[in-house]
């Protein structure tokens, strides 16, 4: 692939992203789409760039904080929004909202609202995919909040011993919910103790996903060359509230300034002037976001006029039956 | 039907082994799986046979939990095994928020073939971090389903029945069971999941008992034959999916149900089962649902409190006499707790 294709790959997903949490913002005042929503505003180059370094045989798990993960794996927002609105034709037919989403036939396998949960199960698939001779790896996405918890550790630990592969991607948002590192980390970097593992450790504060996308896809040849798990630390900056779909500079545990200096690095707008430099005119990238915007305003519409699950939905999959 | 007499243990080794040898998914992991030991002699010289399908992990029963349930959705069948139910209880994190919800949280679309292998104690003084049962904790959480074995037969059977379901299966094996030689039938040996199994007919009273307390329940079944009351033993064996229709059954012949589960009574499985026959049976009762279990305190180490923590064949002999209004019988001469009184440890 040219880096003018790359980037424009990547930039479509992000742009995707980016459009429907737009898209989402607009509604959720009116209290329709009735699931706690974390936004993903701001960590768009991290999931589309990881999500473009990674192949269909490769395994996907996120976090409560997931819109993105499934839109850049997916491309797809009827379903996506579908479910946002408790629809049947959602994700995961309105049983599981914005929190869970999963999609196992695109290989989003599971996310999930207790941090750290989808860690172990990463590992065990990679497992999974070692023993049956798959040439995949598990990607698992959590926040640096995760690493507070005990089964991160446990993970880490038991996918260095096996020699699974597993990437390892942490979203450092600089907070857990609203609490700054400093107060939880009896150690100053991650990176550092994560290394003293059998495992490659990559990092970037970069918010270019090319630079994602690229450390990425080092990442995951690390993991068939050293047959080790492959951990990768990425900086983003949360552009909302921890849940909901507000600004909460207000609240006094971060900065507006703060705010402004990541601006500067917007992930679409880094994106966007790269594209020019590789020689996208304006007329090109305008019609590229305008399809965007017409296929999110489309799907939004539809979704919103779906319908509810039936009544018996409620005890349908509690257990698989043959 | 051709049947041999074996052990408990070597019923659920051998259950093991058939399913490993008819399907290359089976795998086995845990803490001290492969050791020496083999997990009370269960998993002995399977190793030997199936190389890496067999193996000892880092000592972190949540991550274990996730890691089965990931294998599982993988295309694997994993095998995990406690030494001891309590330590499950650093697992319950993955078993409430993660394996019981997989299938549903993904619309149906994934399947959680996760067999967990969990031994409950009691005895020679294993104290209060290595007794509890848990059957009521697991069963409640819809998406997992709980077996508790009594007969070497069940044993092999219904563990062969959970590794080839394609939902996560809970088998809760007792301690004390491990040395009891049965038969074990080596046609029809497949026990399904969601069945009561009457362990003796009786027509006079039924009593419902789980796990160790059936071998308590057909001792005191057996003393009460000597004056005349016949006592029907319903093993419960399966906690979810549960049997209702082979106990309500029962105690429409009966009138009378004790319920003995091996467990704490406050709400515990004990207070569903009788929940479910005063729902759906009131009228065929000619007394109310007693229910016998644990003493309401933590497991005590010292043998003088834990003989009175467990409830044994005297104490449903004596629920019995109080039932039906008949005088005491003089129990002098029977023994009991006849099980620990032949276990010397070391766990």
């Amino acid at each position: 692939m040219t880096r003018k294709n790359l980037n424009l790959k990547l930039f479509e997903k992000a742009y995707l992203i980016r459009r429907a949490e737009e898209k989402i913002i607009e509604v959720y005042d009116s209290n329709e789409m009735k699931t706690p929503m974390h936004m993903s505003m701001g960590e768009e180059a991290i999931v589309s760039g990881v999500a473009s370094a990674l192949s269909g045989l490769d395994l996907l798990f996120g976090t409560y904080r997931s819109h993105g993960l499934y839109l850049a794996r997916s491309g797809d927002t009827f379903r996506f929004f579908s479910e946002m609105f408790g629809r049947e034709s959602g994700v995961v037919r309105g049983k599981g909202g914005s929190m869970h989403l999963s999609d196992p036939d695109r290989g989003l396998v599971a996310t999930s609202a207790v941090v750290a949960s989808t860690i172990p199960v990463a590992v065990g698939s990679a497992y999974a995919l070692k023993k049956k001779g798959t040439r995949g790896v598990s990607a698992v996405f959590f926040g640096d909040g995760a690493i507070d918890e005990g089964s991160f550790w446990e993970s880490l630990n038991m996918a260095s011993l096996f020699k699974l592969p597993v990437l390892f991607v942490c979203e450092d948002n600089g907070f857990a919910v609203h609490t700054p590192p400093a107060l939880r980390h009896g150690y100053k970097s991650i990176s550092a103790i994560v290394s003293r593992f059998n495992c490659s450790v990559f990092s970037s504060t970069s918010t270019d996903a090319e630079v994602v996308f690229n450390l990425a896809s080092r990442a995951k040849n690390a993991i068939f060359a050293k047959q080790t798990p492959a951990f990768i630390y990425l900086k983003y900056y949360r552009y909302l509230e921890h849940v909901g779909t507000h600004e909460d500079f207000s609240a006094g545990y971060r900065s507006q300034e703060e705010y402004q200096k990541w601006l500067k690095v917007d992930p679409l707008k880094i994106l966007a002037s790269k594209l020019k430099k590789l020689g996208v005119g304006k007329g090109e990238l305008d019609k590229i976001c305008k399809d965007i915007d017409l296929a999110v305003e489309r799907s939004f519409k539809k979704a919103r006029n779906s319908a509810f699950p039936n009544p018996a939905e409620l005890y349908k999959n509690v257990f698989h039956e043959k | 039907m051709k049947s041999r007499r074996i052990s408990y243990r070597d019923a659920i080794r051998e259950g093991l082994q058939e399913e490993m040898k008819r399907d290359k998914n089976v795998f086995i992991y845990g803490i001290d799986v492969a050791d020496f030991k083999g997990i009370f002699g269960s998993t002995i010289g399977l190793k030997e046979e199936f190389g890496d399908r067999v193996f000892s992990t880092p000592l972190c029963e949540d991550s274990l939990v996730g890691f089965g349930l990931g294998a599982a959705v993988s295309g694997l069948k994993p095998i995990n095994v406690h030494i001891r139910v309590d330590f499950l209880l650093l697992a319950m994190n993955q078993l409430a928020n993660m394996v019981s919800s997989f299938h549903y949280g993904s619309g149906g679309k994934l399947k959680v073939p996760l067999v967990i292998r969990a031994i409950i104690g009691k005895g020679w003084g294993q104290a209060y971090q290595h007794s509890k049962s848990l059957q009521s904790y697991f069963a409640h959480l819809p998406g997992l389903k709980v077996v508790m074995p009594t007969t070497p037969h069940d044993a092999k059977g219904l563990l062969i029945s959970a590794i080839r379901d394609e939902n996560p299966v809970i088998v809760l094996e007792h301690r004390m069971l491990y040395d009891v030689v049965d038969k074990v039938d080596d046609e029809n040996k497949l026990v399904p999941l969601g069945k009561a199994n009457v362990l003796r007919r009786g027509g006079d009273i039924t009593i419902v008992a789980t796990s160790y307390m059936n071998v308590e329940a057909i001792h005191a079944a057996n003393i009460l034959k000597k004056r005349g009351i016949s006592a029907e033993v319903v093993d419960a064996r399966s906690i979810y999916p549960f049997d209702s229709e082979t106990i309500l059954k029962s105690v429409e012949k009966t009138g009378h149900v004790i319920v003995a589960d091996y467990d704490w009574t406050f709400c515990g499985f004990s207070a569903e089962v009788a929940a479910i026959i005063s729902e759906k049976s009131f009228s065929s009762l000619k007394s109310p649902v007693k229910r016998l279990g644990f003493a309401f305190a933590p497991a005590p180490c010292t043998r003088p409190l834990e003989n009175l923590f467990y409830p044994n064949a005297e104490v449903i002999v004596r629920s019995v006499e109080e039932k039906l209004g008949l005088k005491s019988t003089n129990l002098k001469g029977e023994e009991f707790f006849t099980y620990e009184n032949k276990f010397r440890g070391p766990f």
